[in-house]
């Protein structure tokens, strides 16, 4: 019998081209994603080497990072962001690349659009020039954020050269509580072992927690992996993931389904297989959660108070100056804290589900008369299910607003930007000094916190409103 | 893009002992609209560097004289751990290397800014926690102190006292860096080889 091998192992040696002695695999890249924020100097680069596109068909271009989430039929206003998306359009039509630009009806966050579109598909490897391309990991694909150099590698040579990374299992068992989503369980993980604990990691999420999970919030859990360091996590594929992915758009028909499928049925973890690290968490301890530093690390539960320096793994001069940026101190309650503002949407949390659950606690209240609130959704196709399925309706009597798809608050490049010192309850996946706007304050937490706050106009158990 | 080659090096060094800088704060989005590869220096920590009006901040290290050798731009920028996590933004990189620095140094790195560096040419040194407290303890007791990077040995030395360290770095990235090839060429170098394995993916 041969070695028994991990979700990870199976992939990654899949597509290994070449092993370079002394070096590292040159790893074939089934999918490229590209966008239009990393990817001009990319084919700047090209140009400059007389290189081509390899396989134009495995790259798919949308815009999202720097697009307007209004007006999104007139012209972009400012100067530079409307060159990079014309360059977008223009590299893409330049080498026959599928190109969802602004305005198009699959437009949307690439991470939220590949999904939904059947173009990411279980043991593929996935690349794209963002960080958060983790998210495609949920369907059991080896999917990570890379550089503009590799980008323009990818596109050149569809391979990229990658040191193969050590393995780690999080596993959760239980059943989360009332209020508890899939946000608030890999919030809860990263609080655990810190915004670097899997530097050098790729992670597989196992567990009943997981098994039990949908698509959107396997997702939301497989995104947010960077932030505890991790190059990527994944979910091994399973009926969810099959029952999600079968007549999308892009994805495999007929025959060619048919074929895949039992090949996807080989993808789990093998009896016997080893991690290098193996921690597993119980999902009874787990409460919503929020963050209340500047790295995702820092993150407790809502009626938690924020922790003294030393129960903290980085060093203190380091927490101080967050808590200082954050205008909080050492064991305040969460519970009451005042909200400006609040943000639904990016790539860890603009999907359909995200909106269900948010409409779930403001139907029938309404917006505190002093937050803002952006409810961004991750694509045209999610706009589309929040009017169909009645949820606008909901948002509109509460006070709510709906903007148009993209990336928007979630790294302001656009023009959606909190103001400095203001709070935001963001359901987003950073909360880097000045992520959100230059001296914004950010807040992570799960869509039900962040309604909760929305209705209340201050950080609230959402529990309270179920 | 062309950069320079990397043998030994030396020169004093920027200490940023802060845990966690991530690449939002080596530079923020707001400065990553460009479709070309200029002047990301000059937005280089710049919600750090800058106040709102854009006069600079006199207690960051960037400004302080005590770090600048008589105009010439120091080369070593030594980070806290963890440095350059979050986004996957190059930019950072070509921030760094913008600005003048050719070598970072911490006792953790973030793996996509790691891969980052290596690819526009600058030197990720990762030591030991106990060295990078040495080094940050050597540069506060004279600011002048010089650090020497040996790419070939895989060394780095504190010239005033010779206290020194190995570093790791695989002998495939070591030979790119000395020589200044990139992994383009080489690729592209193996296209057929890569033809024919496309042909075998089933998707």
């Amino acid at each position: 019998m041969s070695t028994p091998k991990t979700l990870f192992d199976k992939v990654w040696d899949a597509h290994v081209v070449r092993q370079i002695e002394g070096g590292p695999d040159v790893l074939f890249i089934d999918r490229h994603f590209i966008h239009e924020v990393t990817s001009p100097v990319a084919f700047l680069g090209l140009e400059g080497r007389h290189a081509s596109v390899l396989f134009s068909e495995r790259t798919f271009a949308t815009a999202d990072h720097n697009t307007p989430t209004i007006n999104q039929h007139l012209p972009v206003a400012d100067p530079q962001s409307a060159s990079q998306l014309d360059a977008l359009e223009r590299n893409a039509h330049k080498y026959d690349i599928s190109h969802w630009g602004l305005g198009h009806q699959k437009n949307g966050i690439v991470h939220v659009v590949g999904p939904e579109n059947g173009i990411t598909l279980p043991g593929m490897t996935i690349v794209c020039g963002d960080s958060h391309t983790s998210t495609h990991g949920a369907f059991g694909a080896i999917a990570f954020g890379i550089g503009t150099s590799e980008v323009e590698m990818v596109l050149a040579t569809q391979c990229i050269m990658q040191p193969k990374p050590k393995k780690m299992r999080i596993t959760v068992n239980g059943q989360p509580g009332k209020g508890v989503l899939s946000k608030d369980i890999i919030l809860y993980v990263i609080a655990q072992i810190s915004a670097s604990g899997a530097t050098g990691y790729f992670v597989e999420y196992a567990g009943q927690v997981f098994e039990n999970m949908s698509m959107e919030g396997r997702m939301t859990v497989c995104n947010m992996s960077i932030e505890m360091g991790a190059r990527g996590g994944m979910i091994a594929p399973d009926a969810t993931t099959l029952s999600y992915l079968k007549g999308r758009d892009l994805s495999p028909k007929g025959e060619q389904w048919d074929k895949l499928v039992p090949y996807w049925q080989t993808l789990k973890t093998d009896e016997g297989a080893t991690f290098d690290v193996d921690l597993t968490f119980d999902a009874a301890d787990i409460e919503p959660q929020i963050t209340y530093g500047t790295n995702p690390g820092l993150g407790t539960g809502v009626t938690q108070h924020i922790p003294m320096a030393d129960t903290i793994k980085d060093g203190a001069a380091s927490y101080k100056k967050s808590l200082q940026y954050m205008g909080f101190a050492e064991n305040e309650s969460m519970l009451g804290k005042p909200v400006d503002f609040v943000f639904l949407g990016s790539c860890t949390n603009g999907r359909i589900e995200d909106f269900r659950a948010f409409a779930s606690i403001v139907k029938g209240r309404q917006k505190a008369s002093h937050v803002t609130a952006w409810l961004v959704p991750g694509s045209h196709v999610v706009e589309k299910q929040i009017q169909d399925e009645g949820i606008l309706d909901i948002l509109t009597q509460a006070g709510f607003e709906l903007r148009q798809p993209g990336c928007s608050a979630c790294l302001a490049m656009n023009e959606d930007k909190i103001p400095a010192g203001k709070y935001a309850v963001s359901t987003s996946n950073r909360n880097f000094e000045g992520r959100q706007g230059p001296g914004a304050r950010t807040l992570l937490a799960s869509p039900l916190v962040a309604a909760a706050a929305a209705v209340t106009g201050e950080v609230s158990d959402p529990r309270q409103f179920i | 893009m062309a950069y320079d080659k990397f043998t030994i090096l030396r020169s004093s060094a920027v200490p940023m002992p802060n845990e966690n800088v991530d690449t939002d704060q080596i530079i923020p989005a707001r400065f990553l609209k460009a479709t070309e590869r200029k002047g990301f220096g000059d937005n280089l920590f710049r919600d750090w560097r800058y106040n709102s009006d854009n006069t600079p901040k006199a207690d960051f290290v960037l400004n302080n004289p005590t770090y600048s050798s008589e105009g010439v731009s120091r080369k070593i920028l030594v980070g806290g751990k963890n440095f350059g996590s979050g986004s996957s933004r190059e930019h950072a990189a070509w921030a760094i290397y913008d600005y003048g620095f050719r070598c970072v140094v911490s006792s953790f790195f973030a793996d996509i800014f790691r891969n980052n560096a290596i690819n526009v040419g600058i030197l990720p040194v990762q030591v030991s926690p106990e060295f990078l407290e040495k080094i940050f303890a050597a540069i506060e007791a004279d600011p002048q102190t010089e650090l020497e990077i040996n790419l070939p040995e895989q060394t780095i030395t504190l010239l005033a006292t010779g206290d020194s360290e190995s570093f790791a770095i695989n002998s495939y990235k070591k030979n790119n860096l000395t020589n200044g090839y990139d992994d383009i060429d080489y690729l592209l170098s193996m296209k057929n080889e890569i033809e024919a394995f496309a042909e075998t993916r089933p998707f």
